[in-house]
């Protein structure tokens, strides 16, 4: 399929289902669309309507129960879970609602870390010239719950950026700060998505933060309520 | 334009740095962060305290090897207890053998009028072959080596007699019938190495003095040896010759055999005190357990960030695993240099026993600290983390997925087996190891079901107490396992020191006082035929009242059922000492009052003249011999056969004389015989007996309650290095309380800000801290209190047979020392609780 080939991210009748003591539930159904290389996407939706699930599986984090998800060509589905991590770690950065910075490392040793992960040679001036970029270049050994709501999502957004992803989900990223400091760091993570010709997922529920986007997924119910314009949309 | 987008591309390889550069950097950053202090601390303890114990017992060990030929003064030692057979003599000195002689025995020197028991040791010419004695002008100045041996009418003596019969050098002294004056203090000789209970103090004379005392009478219990030295060959030659005729009461020694009954000590000291500190590395363990388990719990975000920027199952394991292999290198090199120092704790108190003087350390317990490190940290920390690699990396997203924890099995399996390596190492012997483990088990699970009783009783008290006792009270309720292990692991060490300090007084004082006031406390033998009579009326004429003396003649097992006896016949270790030993035989008209016939019975006029033998029970099970079976002595190089005609049970516990073997009058009478008799003296009495031994020189006083005094004293030291071993028990216990502190350290912060939040003041909070951990030590406390006392019942009640008096105040320092340590080590280890503001652990928990 030629869609496939041009496309960076592309789920095919996607679905989750899991079984609860009220019998079987459906988080997601049928969901197909395909994301080209260097598009921002964002995903709408109110609480509870698959945003989160969804974000999981074109990751990698979680796997579908029907459905496939391809990821610049590699069928996620066909990949065990070390080579699931390998891709991660090859192509995909991530921010999170609530940071997820780990508490015992200091704001540099953070970005470090995928850079060190990665085996990268230097990592330490890397992450420093990052964490400089965006605005933290004096709190360096800085402890996470030493810094501000909005310092520790920037220092999240250096460490994402750090390993030069291909692909960056983002969850939330404004959910836990204020509207000032949400802007501020909206405007910082499209500049650098801008500037590394990234491929941008992010869930939010946020309608003003999707029109940053170049395209928009409305979930609802875990479906896609405007599928025929997500497929018609395939390669732009 | 963003800096980075000049920098090289990662590496798009999760290299082989995921192992050890990024494993070390893992290690310093939760060091940093105190997430692994208290595993650090588990473990230095647990090292320090085995190594301490391998350190002592190594040294010993070579030290005992390196001076073999020293501790027997030569090269080979014929012992016997008779005169050493003239050939042995005149067969040595033909093959070009260095020779010389010692005899030793028991006696009472008297100076002042103060009677004092000795051993006596009189050396010829060339003692000592191998090794050098060292002698000083006066107690504790320099001493120097010498190659003489006393003149004749000198004695050298160790500085206790002087110390205890008030003399000093030049004074005179009276053995036997001879007067020696002291020209030396004797420091050091290098064959007393063995005698390390020693209960009397030595004294040096040349052998030529030996006769003019008259101290050696027939049927004396003496000790003769020929040193032999020469080269290897020569020695060889001269054993394969002597093996082929050495009688039964002769022995030989040579270095290879060492001195067998150090050796046995040191292997008993070496289970003991390894076991001891075994004790110290499983609650160490408990406490790496407990840590690790928050470790992994604290690092559950950390794992999923990790797979979530690309590690595998694989790398999380890897780095994990690395991180704690680090950090127990690094923590056992800690230990081991703490364990070298402790070391000298125990060398420093047991130095006086030992009398060998030790060589510096060897790197081999370093082995075994290092084992005892990686085993512990591996084998109780691995599996809570090997749980890590199972978490999902989509916990960045959702919190709640934790994955699939590590099956409790899996965690029970390692500790079990890291426990059987290490006593395997310790005992060496696969069948004690799995007795071992099933008595620590049960004990373990007796005193955990104690101390969960304990807290259900506890938490019935909840409702009548007020807010903050109520509220440390539900704290123990409510973690009812993590109770459960702090007050075990800390009862265990309180138990332990009580039974050292407390119950152990108790059980002396208690077996002292069953013993009637009138016990004997003095025992005399050597006592010739003719003298018999004298000295009844010499104690008649003290106002004691007339004792009883016996008759004994030495006599050697010869035969069983006309079987000759060997060692090679039994297992036991006490069947092969009994065979090669010389029996005491006795005559008596009617058994003893502390006698009870078991089997047979006893014999009545018509028996006397008859050869009937009247055996103690116990000796007769242990040599398999039965009533009526046939059993022949040498006496006096004549061989007699008795008939077992009776087996008699014996209370050893009066103090009276008593004798495995007895047998009709008019059996032995024309036998050489020596006469002993026991008897009460009161302090008064006592005094005569100066008098006594200036009389009947020959005679050995015994005083019981000085040897019960050296005896005591000895023990004191060995409890003391045994309690020392064991403080590193209490310490491991504190290990424990802390790491169970830390793993609900979080919640505690949560809780107490909640409370604050809804008004509660810091004074409250700190009764409510003050409240569960002073209960926990109190619960701990008299845990080991009443284990303490069951456990000094069993002993005094099943295996003394005396009656135990409970002590109350056992269980109440047990509780005293439980609140006071447990009580402010909590307290201490959850302070920051209270001073943390309580916006600021809320928001943490958010």
């Amino acid at each position: 399929m030629g869609s496939q080939q041009s496309a960076f991210v592309q789920a095919i009748q996607l679905g989750k289902r899991v079984t609860t003591s009220e019998g079987p539930l459906t988080i997601l159904d049928d969901i197909n669309f395909s994301i080209s290389t260097g598009t921002s996407v964002a995903v709408l939706g109110a609480s509870g309507s698959g945003k989160t699930t969804l974000l999981g599986l074109l990751a990698g984090l979680d796997v579908p129960t029907e459905g496939q998800v391809f990821i610049n060509g590699h069928d996620l589905g066909a990949l065990d879970e070390d080579g699931r991590a390998l891709l991660r770690a090859e192509t995909i950065g991530f921010v999170f609602q609530n940071f997820q910075l780990l508490t015992g490392l200091t704001a540099l040793e953070n970005v470090m870390l995928p850079l060190e992960l990665a085996g990268a040679t230097n990592p330490r001036s890397l992450a420093t010239d990052l964490l400089d970029r965006v605005g933290l270049g004096d709190r360096l050994t800085h402890y996470p719950n030493q810094l501000s709501g909005g310092e520790q999502q920037r220092c999240a957004i250096a460490r994402a950026f750090a390993a030069q992803p291909q692909l960056l989900f983002a969850d939330e990223p404004t959910g836990n700060l204020d509207q000032q400091t949400g802007k501020r760091i909206i405007d910082l993570l499209f500049s650098l998505n801008r500037e590394q010709g990234t491929t941008l997922i992010m869930a939010t529920h946020d309608e003003s933060l999707a029109e940053h986007c170049d395209r928009r997924l409305h979930l609802d119910g875990g479906r896609l309520v405007n599928p025929a314009e997500v497929i018609s949309d395939v390669g732009c | 334009m963003l800096s980075v987008a000049n920098a090289e591309p990662p590496v798009t390889r999760i290299q082989t740095q995921t192992g050890f550069v990024f494993s070390w950097r893992m290690l310093w950053r939760d060091w940093r962060g105190g997430e692994l202090r208290i595993l650090a601390i588990a473990l230095i303890i647990a090292v320090t305290s085995v190594t301490a114990v391998s350190f002592f017992i190594d040294r010993v060990e070579r030290g005992l090897n390196q001076q073999a030929t020293e501790l027997i003064a030569a090269d080979l030692v014929i012992s016997s207890s008779r005169k050493i057979n003239h050939d042995y003599i005149q067969m040595a000195k033909q093959r070009g053998l260095t020779l010389a002689q010692t005899t030793q025995f028991r006696s009472v020197a008297v100076a002042n009028d103060k009677p004092q028991l000795v051993e006596v040791k009189a050396v010829s010419d060339g003692y000592p072959i191998r090794g050098e004695l060292r002698i000083a002008d006066a107690p504790y100045e320099k001493d120097r080596a010498t190659q003489a041996i006393p003149k004749r009418g000198e004695v050298w003596v160790e500085p206790r007699l002087l110390q205890s019969l008030d003399l000093k050098v030049g004074d005179a002294i009276h053995l036997g019938a001879r007067t020696f004056s002291i020209s030396q203090v004797l420091v050091y000789e290098p064959d007393r190495g063995g005698d390390m209970f020693s209960v009397a103090p030595r004294v040096l004379m040349n052998a030529d003095d030996v006769a003019a005392t008259r101290l050696i009478t027939t049927g004396a219990l003496v000790n003769h040896r020929l040193l032999i030295g020469g080269t290897a060959s020569a020695i060889n030659d001269y054993r394969r010759y002597l093996k082929q005729r050495l009688q039964p009461g002769e022995r030989l020694l040579s270095v290879k055999e060492g001195r067998p009954e150090l050796r046995s000590a040191l292997e008993r000291a070496q289970r003991f005190l390894g076991l001891a500190a075994l004790i110290s590395v499983l609650l160490a363990g408990v406490a790496v357990a407990t840590a690790a388990r928050r470790f992994a719990q604290r690092h559950l975000d950390t794992s999923a960030m990790l797979r979530c920027l690309g590690a595998t199952q694989r790398n999380i394991i890897r780095m994990f695993s690395l991180e704690m292999l680090w950090l127990a290198l690094l923590a056992s090199s800690v230990g081991c240099v703490l364990g070298l120092l402790t070391q000298l704790g125990i060398t420093r108190i047991l130095d006086q026993l030992l009398l060998i003087s030790l060589p510096a350390p060897s790197f081999r317990p370093v082995i075994l600290g290092y084992a005892t490190g990686v085993i512990l940290l591996l084998g109780f920390a691995l599996p809570p983390l090997l749980a890590l690699k199972n978490v999902p990396p989509l916990r960045v997203l959702r919190r709640d997925q934790t994955g699939a924890p590590v099956r409790a099995g899996l965690v029970y399996l390692g500790v079990l087996l890291s426990m059987g390596v290490l006593l395997y190492w310790q005992i060496g012997e696969l069948r004690l190891v799995s007795y071992v483990m099933v008595g620590m088990l049960a004990t373990l699970l007796v005193l955990a079901l104690g101390a969960f009783g304990l807290i259900k009783l506890m938490n019935r008290l909840r409702q009548r107490v007020g807010v903050a006792w109520r509220f440390g009270l539900a704290n123990i309720a409510r973690r009812p396992g993590s109770s459960v292990i702090q007050i075990v692991a800390f009862g265990l060490g309180i138990m332990v020191l009580l039974l050292l300090s407390t119950v152990r007084n108790d059980l002396l004082n208690d077996w002292r006082h069953s013993l009637p006031p009138d016990a004997p406390n003095h025992f005399l033998i050597n006592v010739q035929p003719d003298q018999v009579a004298a000295i009844q009326k010499f104690f008649d004429q003290q106002g004691v009242a007339e004792p009883r003396l016996y008759p004994m003649v030495r006599a050697r097992l010869m035969k069983i059922n006309g079987r000759t006896v060997s060692t090679d016949d039994y297992e036991s270790d006490r069947a092969k000492h009994m065979v090669t030993r010389e029996f005491n035989l006795s005559w008596a008209a009617s058994p003893q009052v502390d006698n009870t016939i078991v089997a047979g019975k006893w014999w009545d006029k018509t028996d006397y003249g008859k050869s009937l033998l009247s055996l103690e029970a116990r000796l007769a099970d242990t040599l398999h011999i039965k009533l009526n079976d046939t059993v022949s002595f040498d006496i006096n190089g004549t061989l007699s056969k008795f008939r077992v005609s009776n087996l008699r049970e014996v209370d050893w516990d009066t103090f009276h004389i008593n004798f495995f073997t007895v047998v009709p009058p008019g059996v032995l009478e024309k036998d050489p015989a020596s006469w002993v008799t026991s008897l009460y003296l009161n302090s008064e009495q006592k005094g005569q007996l100066g008098q006594l031994v200036k009389r009947f020189p020959n005679v050995t006083v015994i005083d019981v309650a000085a040897i019960m005094d050296r005896v005591r004293s000895i023990m004191d030291r060995v409890v003391m290095a045994v309690e020392f071993i064991f403080l590193f028990t209490l310490l491991a216990g504190l290990a424990v309380l802390y790491a169970a502190i830390q793993a609900n350290q979080d919640e505690r912060r949560f809780e107490s800000a909640v409370l604050r939040t809804l008004g509660a003041r810091r004074p409250v909070l700190l009764r409510g801290l003050i409240a569960e951990f002073i209960t926990l030590g109190a619960l701990a406390g008299l845990l080991a209190g009443l284990a303490a006392t069951a456990l000094a019942w069993v002993l005094a009640v099943q295996v003394f047979h005396f009656p135990y008096q409970f002590n109350l105040n056992v269980g109440l320092v047990g509780i005293a020392v439980g609140v006071i340590i447990v009580g402010l080590a909590g307290v201490l280890g959850t302070r920051t609780v209270l001073t943390q503001p309580p916006v600021v652990s809320l928001r943490q928990s958010v």
